[in-house]
């Protein structure tokens, strides 16, 4: 007779140290930029000269860089609505209808997880361009919905697909109306996929570089400022301290959205997403 | 479903209803209108700003830049280009080898962690969730801006080994050349690849790998003959989500590649900047996707067989 542990094995061992030590290849690269922005020295190496805010303190006064944050947390507030909009009506029409081409249409969906950043930041950039549209905040917010939409639709489907359908099907039965039910049914029980749909869609904007390179014209997100002073490395030590402080906001947003989606919620999309 | 919405008691004449009262009553009748109905401003949004821009970059790259002006006659000329000068295809040659290295390290490397979650941890699974997939999140560029850092002629590595007095003068060879641009890049993708194998690993039903047991497999036959099989899907995808935008990224080579690590994505990069020839750039595009889709029927294809023999 099996058991348990004779199928799973013990949870520490070789495999226990490999799952530890993956973590630390994971994470510790990052936190080098945090670590060496409070270095007290212009150069990016070892010793450690000691400890300081001054890179933060020049990071407040730094030309062009509150228009970057400025714009950035504007496209990624729009992008996350309007992505989990988009999102969240794609996974209802999916999980609730027996619809005709179901599997092309979520491939479809999908296709922007699955196309290079740069082949999809040219593309639009070749039809903004014809059309004549200047480039700007909007064309980035335009990317990035793109991309922010197919998370944000694995995301609610894995949420609507975790509870039951019965549950719609009662409140229809007992007399309440398709927008009633939605209100009073659907939309409460989706609250945890929708807030992290919100969170995650913001992130993404506001980490995105390839397409706001692409389709930024003048105006120009946190992560293009980055690119830009990257050329000069008297710079480096402030942007150290901005990547710092942009880590610590995604971090914080999903760690907080993931907490959010995967509690109680079993995984269901293939992707994993 | 159905019928109980045409039962619905809202019954009005046909001769009173409006256009757009007809047309609704035509969607509430059919389950299939209904889903589109919903799912309408997603799909409209997709065809519009990822199926007509994708379109018209193939239509650009049959024309041709004329100095600061596009020629919109129809040519190949941008292909017989790329196919004349070999430099092009050994550019492309080298992004898919150097995505294909970091495909199979970054699947290599995340399977034993999918296991692991999989089938060892049992009490704080969400702990290690949520550790695994933050990182799937925040900013791919300061991901790679790290391993600059770290691997930098004064960085992290050779000031550290300085330090310690390992070595005397900073080792030139580890930024600025392909490997550096390989072992960023499956840093930078890792997340991308645990998530599709540990929901494959997942989902299977625990039972079998019980019966196995019990029918005499040792754990390592159990693992080659039911848990890899069955977790096939989830490597796939994995090797997928990670091989495609690979091969077209230009921030990784322009940031640790140096010109040995250039890859197609900064030619791509700079038709469209300081060369400005898109419609080359756009051909280059095109033919990349082309490449990048046989790669993965190919490797599909490979797979089938294998799975056929098994």
């Amino acid at each position: 007779m099996s058991t348990h542990t004779s199928v799973t094995g013990p949870r520490f061992g070789p495999l226990g140290i490999y799952a530890i030590t993956y973590l630390a290849f994971v994470y510790i690269p990052v936190m080098f930029l945090p670590m060496f922005s409070f270095n007290d020295s212009v150069f990016i190496a070892f010793p450690l000269k000691g400890f300081t805010l001054e890179w933060y303190r020049a990071l407040a006064t730094s030309d062009g860089l509150i228009d970057a944050l400025y714009n950035s947390v504007k496209i990624a507030a729009v992008v996350a609505v309007l992505a989990t909009a988009l999102g969240t009506l794609a996974a209802k029409a999916v999980t609730r209808y027996k619809i005709p081409g179901r599997g092309p249409v979520i491939t479809f969906i999908m296709t922007p997880l699955v196309i290079p950043g740069i082949i999809m930041g040219i593309a639009l950039l070749v039809i903004v361009n014809m059309l004549g549209i200047e480039m700007s905040v909007y064309t980035i917010g335009l990317g990035h919905l793109l991309v922010s939409t197919p998370f944000s639709m694995l995301i609610m489907v894995s949420r609507l697909e975790g509870f039951d359908k019965n549950l719609e099907e009662a409140s229809q039965d007992l007399g309440e109306g398709a927008w009633r039910t939605f209100w009073r049914v659907t939309f409460p029980l989706s609250v945890p996929g929708i807030i992290a749909s919100l969170l995650l869609s913001f992130t993404i904007s506001f980490d995105e570089f390839i397409l706001a390179f692409f389709l930024g014209g003048q105006d120009i997100t946190l992560p293009v400022y980055i690119w830009g002073q990257l050329r000069f490395p008297a710079k480096l030590p402030v942007i150290l301290a901005l990547g710092a402080c942009i880590l610590a906001v995604s971090f914080v947003l999903v760690t907080f959205a993931e907490w959010f989606r995967r509690r109680g919620v079993q995984i269901k999309t293939s992707s994993g997403v | 479903m159905t019928d109980r919405v045409v039962s619905a008691p809202d019954v009005v004449t046909p001769a009173r209803l409006g256009v757009v009262a007809k047309y609704r009553r035509a969607i509430m009748r059919s389950e299939a209108l209904r889903g589109y109905n919903l799912l309408s401003p997603t799909l409209l949004f997709m065809i519009l700003f990822l199926a007509l821009p994708l379109g018209l970059l193939l239509v650009f790259s049959f024309w041709t830049q004329n100095y600061l002006d596009i020629d919109y006659s129809f040519t190949l000329a941008n292909y017989t280009k790329f196919f004349d000068r070999p430099v092009f295809s050994y550019l492309l040659g080298k992004s898919i080898l150097i995505s294909g290295s970091v495909t199979i390290a970054t699947v290599i490397l995340a399977y034993p962690m999918a296991y692991y979650i999989a089938f060892r941890v049992h009490k704080h699974k969400l702990v290690w969730l949520i550790l695994i997939t933050v990182p799937f999140w925040t900013s791919y560029l300061l991901r790679v801006f790290a391993w600059k850092v770290i691997l930098g002629y004064n960085g992290v590595i050779n000031s550290g080994l300085m330090e310690l007095g390992l070595i005397s003068e900073p080792l030139e060879f580890i930024l600025y050349n392909p490997f550096a641009v390989v072992i960023t890049l499956a840093h930078a993708w890792a997340a991308f690849a645990i998530l599709p194998i540990y929901v494959s690993l997942e989902k299977i039903d625990r039972s079998l790998l019980e019966a196995a047991t019990d029918l005499g497999d040792t754990p390592i036959m159990r693992f080659f003959r039911i848990t890899l099989p069955l977790s096939m899907p989830g490597v796939i995808a994995a090797a997928m989500l990670v091989f495609i935008p690979t091969v077209g990224d230009f921030v990784t080579p322009k940031m640790v590649g140096g010109t040995d690590g250039v890859m197609i994505g900064n030619v791509i990069q700079s038709m469209f900047g300081t060369s400005h020839n898109w419609p080359f750039g756009a051909s280059l595009s095109i033919i990349s996707m082309t490449a990048i889709t046989i790669m993965i029927v190919v490797f599909l294809w490979i797979n089938r067989i294998m799975r056929r023999r098994a």
